[in-house]
């Protein structure tokens, strides 16, 4: 064999290696969500829904965990896109090119790269305890807020620059102010792929554990929370339970939990994944 | 009338831009002081080269290096499965695979980001740890193993759309270059491509070593919570992220040392992750500007 026929052989052989590569991962993650779905779907069914947590296994179903991540994805958005995207639209369009703002961007990068599991010290410090919110959904939300903002903010900013300098420049010579042409053209013009980013980071928060466990959720929650000063538990933390005991048959319970967050996730991602190709249909430049 | 109105938006959008300013110090100005008072009771040289560590028990020790191993193994089994398959996949995709067969593949490898983390730890704990089981002899229930491959399926993404990114921005001509004097694919990829791409790909490993420093539920289901001073990735350990979440869910009383050492781990990992995240901004930063 000579030298450009080792050299071709070696082509081809990687090229079946990147195949198997790029499926393995997938692959592995189908088997195990296969394997899930054998162990839990029996156990999912309208009870399991609806039911209040219980010692016994066949008895205890996700209701007050449910209704403690349905509280927490509203609060969050309200608090996390608010936030997230006016201070997106400020770095973009206000902000001088300067130290400051290379100080805030350098400060961005940084958050987006922080461990959730610090963000729960802080809400911790913070929220729970020198604000007095204790674990409350409030705290809990407000601490997952802090931690997809940096997302929703690289996101809105993306998505502003993408918008044609052409609108703005059109907007400003009808005499439009600054704050018009951005609430008017701009924003809807980007809204689309800033919704995008923000069903992503939401996704991203409700499938959270770690810093709602460190910020004061609870493990064991006997009701389904009624504001958001009360105490709560989410799906990830409910399925962390009983995940950790011992009894098979609440590994059985995790895996019909799995089965509905995961649901819930992808639901979530399918949905950006949707209304980003619509609108990248829709609006071509 | 308009302009003041204008002026109170401009400031209270301004405001939310500080709030990312304040997060950054409220981590900071909290870690720091309740670490300083941490040291206050225990030795800085103690904390950083003890190798037991014990706050729950009764005769104390605060040695992190047992919580510092575990981490650095259950992250070192991540990038053992991460690294090689994420940048093959990067390699294919961008020198092997059509337009088409990239723009499908790639948004379908991001949903293995997107899965929650304790679903993963129940993989581990339940599916990957009884299957290693069954021929690595020893293997206990919580382990290192286990946990660090599931979390490197995990991080496959991070490490193959960032690599993908540094390939793509090599200059064409340099690729055109070398199939011009008769290279395959191959050798184009392994002698020219990855050699430019080095300072990229080297970002993408980076953020992906502070990712899984980071990760907690993976390591809390799946590894243990046995603070033991090994590099055994057979038994179980115990990571600085399963001890902050240990003792959160436990009733330590607050304002005790044992309470104060989530702060102290805390700020280990944020040293970590923090000086990781910024070599990776300032190589990237750097390799931006050799191609413009």
């Amino acid at each position: 064999m000579n030298n450009t026929k080792k050299n071709r052989l070696k082509d081809s052989v990687f090229k079946y290696y990147g195949i198997m590569s790029t499926f393995i991962g997938l692959i592995m993650l189908a088997v195990f969500i296969i394997i899930i779905l054998q162990t839990g779907l029996s156990r999912l069914n309208l009870d399991f829904i609806t039911s209040l947590p219980s010692r016994f296994p066949e008895r205890a179903g996700i209701y007050t965990a449910l209704m403690g991540t349905a509280w927490m994805l509203m609060l969050t958005i309200i608090f996390s896109v608010t936030l997230g995207v006016s201070a997106g639209i400020y770095l973009e369009e206000y902000a001088k090119k300067g130290l400051f703002s290379r100080l805030l961007e350098i400060n961005i990068s940084n958050l987006v790269g922080v461990p959730s599991v610090i963000y729960g010290i802080l809400g911790l410090a913070f929220f729970n305890r020198a604000l007095g919110l204790g674990g409350s959904l409030l705290a809990g939300s407000l601490t997952l807020s802090l931690l997809i903002i940096p997302v929703i903010i690289v996101t809105t900013r993306e998505s502003l620059k993408a918008v044609p300098k052409t609108i703005k420049e059109a907007a400003y010579a009808l005499g439009a102010t600054k704050w018009q042409t951005i609430s008017r053209q701009q924003l809807p013009a980007a809204s689309g792929s800033i919704v995008t980013g923000v069903i992503l980071a939401l996704a991203r928060a409700i499938g959270e554990a770690a810093p709602l466990i460190v910020v004061g959720a609870l493990v064991y929650v006997p009701f389904a929370p009624q504001s958001p000063l009360d105490d709560y538990t989410v799906l990830p933390i409910q399925i962390f339970n009983w995940t950790s005991r011992p009894q098979a048959d609440f590994q059985v319970n995790a895996s019909a939990g799995i089965i509905v967050l995961l649901f819930i996730t992808f639901l979530m991602n399918g949905v950006s994944i949707y209304l980003r190709n619509k609108w990248q249909k829709k609006v071509k430049w | 009338m308009q302009k003041t109105k204008e002026k109170i938006i401009e400031k209270l959008l301004a405001a939310s831009g500080l709030l990312t300013i304040l997060t950054t110090g409220g981590i900071l100005a909290i870690l720091l002081y309740e670490s300083f008072e941490f040291f206050s009771g225990v030795s800085v040289w103690e904390f950083l080269t003890g190798t037991e560590w014990t706050p729950l028990f009764s005769k104390k020790k605060f040695g992190i290096l047992p919580l510092l191993t575990a981490t650095l193994m259950t992250s070192f089994f991540a990038l053992l499965v991460a690294v090689p398959i994420g940048l093959s996949i990067a390699i294919y995709l961008n020198e092997y695979a059509n337009r088409k067969f990239r723009n499908t593949v790639k948004p379908m490898l991001e949903v293995l980001a997107s899965v929650p983390t304790v679903v993963y730890g129940f993989f581990a704990l339940t599916i990957v740890t009884p299957f290693l089981q069954s021929f690595i002899p020893g293997l206990a229930g919580f382990n290192s193993i286990s946990p660090g491959i599931v979390m490197g399926i995990m991080i496959i993404p991070m490490i193959s759309s960032l690599s993908e990114d540094a390939l793509f921005a090599v200059p064409k001509s340099l690729r055109d270059a070398s199939y011009g004097m008769g290279a395959t694919r191959f050798q184009t990829v392994f002698r020219v491509l990855i050699p430019s791409a080095s300072s990229g790909i080297i970002v993408s490993i980076i953020l992906a070593v502070s990712r899984a420093i980071g990760e907690t539920m993976i390591v809390a289901i799946a590894a243990g919570q046995q603070p033991k001073f090994t590099l055994n990735p057979l038994v179980p350990v115990e990571t600085i992220t399963t001890y902050i979440v240990q003792i959160s869910l436990g009733d330590v009383p607050r304002d005790s040392i044992e309470y104060r050492t989530i702060f102290a781990a805390g700020m280990v990992l944020f040293i970590m992750t923090f000086v990781m995240n910024n070599i990776s901004l300032w190589l990237k930063r750097k390799y931006h500007r050799q191609y413009e």
